[in-house]
């Protein structure tokens, strides 16, 4: 039987951590992910659960202190937004090709310049090309539900990689909204114990961790991060099976929502799919045929899968919460773009940035994007490749 | 009663978020979908700031702010000089102001709204039952008053279950922070009754 | 279960395909370094004069790749395997018992 509760999502994700109870979390307090340590430490204080906190002096410790830990055979985390993540990145790096499937609760905020304290995928983006695994919530509910299946994907055998469950700063991380819960013991079996094979403190076999890899190894071991993040979409979406049995919440790389018919689709991450959802929903009443992808799994890039879902498509939106000031569009878009050239699909697409800084999006704002989805189908309008919405400009 | 929204305007430090928060939780209780969040921004204390609530017999999916809302709360009325209160508020819901005037007074304010106008006295209520002053208390109680998203009796017994909750330290300030919100409910409530209510 | 087999780094060349690889490059087991024929690297060696050392042992500690054996107080020959013939032993041995050539 599952919990009613309302949570926000850094209580959501707070709560997911109390019911793992995770060997060590390190972290370094940064808006708007602070109450994640925060209440992790309440937990603590309290005697609810008995992981071992470490207060750090930056995130470059707290993700070498999770690598530590991690490295040594511990379950480790931490948490972190924006500029928190910058100050790890050497180490986000280590961390994937050292294969410690380290956690990292990541409250997506913009990556400062100008300084910003608001929602956008900047930071998480900046890093999908690190080697974690990324997957994104649309709200508290899934940020909790993807927390909970977070070491099932990255400690799994064939995986081993980080992973950074992200969701949407403020916007989800801070709003109080229903949640199921699942309870404890359920989520206590779920999970497992972590028994790695080997790590530093078996001292019945010792070992070493991180080599230097001259050319000769290096790009082997490239490969090898390559080919595990192949396997995480098996367990990936293995792990997602369990937990629908679980809690009958069913997750996949992504969602389809009223894409079956659809003439026309927006392709988009976070909690800006929960507004396009009711713009759809808007648009099926009048009989147009709107529908919408929201992205789950980013790291590895489900490309084919998405492809498939794409093709019977007139035209497709693809929108991005970050820039990438290749005057190219969004991330995902050139993603999804590289993906259909690959698959000989060639539905029209249109890259659309929203949302930075905190920009707010509306459902006026989705239903806009379909206008001109639907304006280049049925009237044949040119769509623009790359676009801004709720941008002010003296062209308007 | 399929949607709600209510938008707060308050100033940073007097509890509007808080309000908003709480609004979402008692309603939770009553078996709604609620969503109670706030506008981020670097706020200060005394810069104005903007809460929300979604209160939905629906699951709420939408993550936008709301700009067209069925009952706003203002909790300092300094703000209806600099801030346009009424900004896409539904000319069928309402606006309750926490202000000493008469909401014949305020509408001048108002810039045109047509829907009704409530105004609480939330200073005097919350100085006469808690001895100090704190808008929040009296205003919550209000807007359920207004919007009537939970009827009197639930909203008062699930509010005391909080405040045990809250205050179980100091279980001295439950009493007064009850009477602050049953005195503003009932002020409310008269004015409704009464037909006291102005159409701006 | 934890895994008690060391890694044999010997099976792991600049020709292993990145399947042979470990996860992470981690090397399993202590003292892989063995395994290692760093003596090849050497281009003067050291040699010791038994009939001159007295066995004062002052070159065993400053050997930074301890390829200098002890067994029962007294020093045995050189590891030549892993000896890279930096001659440090020749300078601390106050009897020029050690000669590099």
């Amino acid at each position: 039987m599952a919990i009613n509760e309302r949570l926000s999502g850094n209580e959501a994700v707070a709560y997911a951590i109390r019911q793992i109870n995770p060997d060590v979390m390190p972290a370094f307090p940064i808006t708007p992910s602070t109450e994640i340590p925060q209440l992790v430490a309440n937990y603590i204080a309290n005697g609810q659960m008995d992981t071992e906190f470490i207060p750090v002096e930056s995130e470059h410790s707290s993700m070498s202190a999770a690598m530590g830990a991690s490295a040594a055979g511990a379950r480790a985390l931490t948490a972190t937004s924006s500029c928190g993540l910058a100050y790890m990145w050497e180490l986000l790096y280590v961390a994937a090709s050292d294969r410690l499937p380290i956690a990292l609760a990541l409250v997506n905020r913009a990556l400062t310049g100008p300084i910003n304290i608001n929602c956008d995928h900047s930071d998480s983006m900046g890093a999908k090309d690190a080697g974690w695994l990324q997957i994104y919530s649309e709200s508290n509910q899934e940020a909790y539900d993807n927390f909970i299946m977070a070491y099932r994907i990255a400690e799994h055998k064939d995986v081993r990689l980080p992973i950074m469950i992200c969701q949407d700063g403020f916007i989800t991380s801070h709003a109080l909204t229903n949640i199921q819960l699942i309870e404890d013991d359920l989520v206590k079996k779920f999970v497992g114990e972590y028994k790695p094979e080997n790590f530093l403190l078996n001292s019945e076999c010792p070992m070493s961790v991180g080599p230097y890899a001259v050319s000769n190894y290096y790009m082997e071991s490239h490969k090898a991060q390559v080919a595990a993040m192949e396997n995480s979409k098996q367990v990936i979406l293995d792990v997602a099976d369990e937990f629908y049995k679980m809690t009958g919440r069913r997750y996949g790389f992504f969602e389809e929502y009223r894409m079956d018919d659809a003439e026309a689709a927006i392709v988009i991450m976070g909690s800006a799919a929960g507004t396009t959802k009711d713009a759809v929903d808007e648009l099926r009443e009048q009989g147009i045929k709107a529908g919408m992808i929201k992205l789950r799994v980013f790291r590895p890039f489900p490309a084919e899968e998405i492809c498939k879902a794409l093709s019977h498509l007139k035209a497709v939106a693809i929108l991005d919460r970050s820039e990438t000031f290749s005057t190219q569009g969004g991330p995902v878009a050139s993603e999804i773009c590289a993906a259909m050239y690959r698959s000989n699909l060639n539905v029209k697409s249109a890259s659309y940035i929203y949302g930075l800084g905190g920009r707010d999006y509306r459902v006026s704002d989705a239903i806009n994007v379909y206008n001109e989805l639907f304006d280049y189908i049925n009237n044949g309008k040119e769509l623009v490749d790359f676009n801004y919405i709720g941008l002010r400009s003296r062209e308007d | 009663m399929a949607l709600t929204e209510i938008r707060w305007h308050g100033r940073g430090g007097q509890g509007a978020k808080t309000a908003a928060l709480l609004l979402a939780d008692v309603c939770f209780k009553n078996d709604k979908y609620v969503q109670g969040f706030p506008e981020y921004g670097p706020e200060r204390m005394g810069a104005p700031i903007t809460a929300y609530n979604r209160i939905s017999d629906r699951e709420l999916r939408v993550h936008s702010n709301i700009y067209e809302p069925d009952f706003v709360v203002v909790v300092d009325e300094t703000l209806l000089e600099a801030t346009d209160v009424t900004e896409g508020l539904n000319p069928e819901g309402a606006i309750v102001i926490n202000t000493t005037k008469s909401a014949d007074e305020v509408k001048t304010h108002l810039r045109g709204y047509q829907g009704k106008v409530f105004t609480l006295d939330a200073r005097r209520i919350s100085v006469e039952a808690l001895g100090k002053y704190f808008p929040n208390s009296p205003m919550l109680a209000a807007i359920v008053a207004v919007s009537g998203v939970i009827d009197r009796d639930t909203f008062l017994s699930q509010m005391r279950d909080s405040y045990r909750n809250k205050f179980a330290k100091k279980p001295e300030v439950i009493d007064g922070n009850m009477k602050a919100l049953t005195v503003a409910y009932d002020e409310i409530a008269a004015q409704i009754n009464k037909g006291d209510v102005c159409n701006g | 279960m934890a895994n008690k087999i060391p890694t044999d780094i010997s099976k792991i060349t600049e020709s292993s395909p990145w399947q042979d690889l470990t996860p992470g490059n981690h090397v399993y087991g202590a003292a892989t370094s063995v395994a290692v024929m760093t003596g090849e690297w050497r281009t003067i060696t050291p040699y010791i004069d038994f009939d001159k050392c007295k066995q004062c042992l002052l070159c065993t500690p400053v050997c930074p790749d301890s390829c200098i054996p002890v067994s029962e107080g007294k020093r045995l020959e050189f590891d030549y395997d892993h000896c890279k013939g930096c001659g440090i032993c020749a300078k601390v041995c106050p009897f020029g018992a050690i000669i590099m050539k």
